[in-house]
């Protein structure tokens, strides 16, 4: 009997775990998952929290139930991998043996990485909205807020979901306008990037998106630390921003085990190749998703076409065979932009996002880099879609390559 | 994208001046870059970092994250911006020839 065990069931995980148990034998293969809780989160919905678009109930479901029946799920916190005996530690003394390891532990925010975020303030006038605990506790203060400076704030690229924070500043000028009380709102919008929009298409067709909602953009601004007393962001050219309310998205780095266990770079994240997805810890060791050093976005949909192909490499490595299969970085998601209105865009390695229409030319149904209904509708659905079709591995392996059909370049 | 000319020598840059082929970079287009981005002349510890970025992008195709490097080329945080006043990340790519620090959008 060979053994694989996966770490993390979270989308990742999950999604190659229910892959795996449909290829591999019964006979021959266990498969094993290992997460520290039950609780799986519908990640994308931690945007809409705070602005009761979701309450935190709605999103979170049984890991255990979203993996198939004939995969083992160990509740346990991973304390060390050893790649030398093929063997992980869990915590409490238990030891898993494996043949082949794949980690999908993902990225997590590390505010104790930014001097001066935790403290008492945490969860009060610092808030974040990339945990259940913190999009949660945001919802508490959005509703309290009377008005004053909100400042949405990004620490260190990369992040989860690299636009879920234009998307939160978007949100929050509709919320306050349907509350009668933008007037009283200031938003500002703060970036270590060189602006808003970096791609020179969705600069050129994107580019009145902030002067419109009138959140005004602080650029080039990489944080030294958080004055939670004086309630300011220091930069380490020395500006400092003033706050009411901060909306900061923390430093991102991988999992703590990852550093203990000697696979990671300086952030925590494996070394992983870009196009086989193969990583370069060990041989029978494989990385998926935001657990990756890939330059590809940290987001539950690349993770997704990843697994497609690091999928049919897994199956070639396990058959003697070379990794045929290479990911281009393709990528797609919607951002919402307020008033029940949603961007599309889909882009990979090479190729930027571009106006257009999705899936199909001319008829989309999906416009690119373009508001629509249609497209926040879709945002929408896709809850549906990733607790039913995404997760169980159900989704067509057709969009798994990033195609030019229907884009205007 | 476009060209333009370095001591002499035509080389591709995009819309914000970023060299977009690796090979066209040497000391000398380094230098010319640098001026116009306001640091008059290289020193060796700009040096330390642009080579640093270059040797990052080779092995990864990105330039490294402000972390990664001031982790591993040794130069401190604080140092760093006082090398590239207004943004390390961006003014030292550039310096550096290669593509600038970018979100996906």
């Amino acid at each position: 009997m060979k053994k694989f065990v996966i770490l993390g069931a979270g989308t990742a995980g999950t999604i190659m775990a229910n892959k795996l148990a449909r290829a591999l034998p019964k006979r021959e293969w266990s498969i094993t998952v290992v997460d520290r809780d039950n609780d799986h989160p519908y990640q994308p919905g931690f945007l809409f929290v705070p602005f009761h678009g979701y309450e935190p109930a709605d999103i979170v479901r049984s890991r255990r139930r979203y993996l198939s029946r004939r995969v083992g799920f160990v509740e346990a916190l991973v304390e060390r991998i050893e790649p030398d005996r093929q063997k992980v530690h869990l915590k409490g003394g238990e030891v898993l043996d494996y043949d082949f390891l794949i980690i999908a532990t993902g990225a997590r925010p590390a505010p104790e990485e930014n001097e001066g975020m935790l403290g008492t303030e945490w969860h009060k006038s610092v808030g974040e909205f990339y945990t259940l605990q913190g999009c949660t506790a945001l919802q508490r203060q959005l509703d309290a807020f009377e008005g004053g400076r909100l400042v949405v704030h990004i620490a260190e690229m990369p992040i989860k979901c690299p636009v879920a924070p234009l998307e939160f500043a978007f949100l929050a000028d509709s919320y306050f306008r349907a509350k009668g009380m933008r007037d009283r709102v200031e938003i500002e919008y703060v970036t270590p990037l060189s602006g808003a929009f970096t791609k020179p298409k969705a600069a050129e067709l994107l580019g009145n998106f902030l002067t419109n909602r009138r959140i005004n953009l602080q650029p080039d601004f990489a944080l030294a630390r958080v004055e939670q007393a004086a309630k300011k962001i220091v930069s380490w050219d020395g500006r400092e921003i003033p706050y009411d309310l901060l909306v900061t998205v923390p430093t991102h780095m991988g999992d703590p085990v990852i550093g203990a266990s000697g696979l990671g770079d300086e952030m925590n994240y494996i070394p992983t190749d870009k196009h086989t997805l193969l990583s370069k810890a060990a041989p029978n060791i494989f990385a998926l998703g935001d657990a990756t050093d890939l330059p590809s976005s940290k987001a539950g949909s690349v993770a997704h076409f990843q697994a497609d192909i690091l999928f049919e490499n897994i199956l070639s490595v396990i058959a003697g065979r070379a990794p045929e299969a290479k990911f281009d970085g393709h990528a797609n998601c919607f951002i919402e932009s307020g008033d029940g209105k949603a961007l599309l865009i889909d882009f990979s390695y090479d190729v930027e996002p571009l106006p257009g229409n999705y899936p199909l030319p001319l008829v989309g149904p999906m416009a690119l880099l373009k508001e629509s209904r249609l497209n926040h509708f879709g945002k929408l659905m896709f809850k549906w879609v990733y607790w039913n079709l995404l997760l169980p591995a159900r989704l067509p392996a057709i969009g798994t390559h990033f195609s030019m059909t229907g884009k205007r370049p | 994208m476009s060209i333009r000319t370095i001591n002499n020598k035509p080389v591709d840059v995009d819309a914000e001046g970023f060299l977009t082929n690796y090979q066209d970079w040497n000391l000398e287009v380094a230098k010319v870059l640098a001026a116009e981005e306001g640091i008059p002349a290289l020193n060796e510890r700009h040096l330390v970092v642009v080579n640093f970025m270059r040797q990052e992008f080779a092995a990864k195709g990105d330039g490294p994250s402000i972390r990664k490097l001031t982790k591993e080329s040794g130069v401190p945080t604080k140092e760093l911006y006082e090398l590239f006043p207004g943004g390390p990340a961006k003014k030292a790519a550039k310096i550096a020839g290669i593509k600038k620090p970018h979100g996906c959008i």
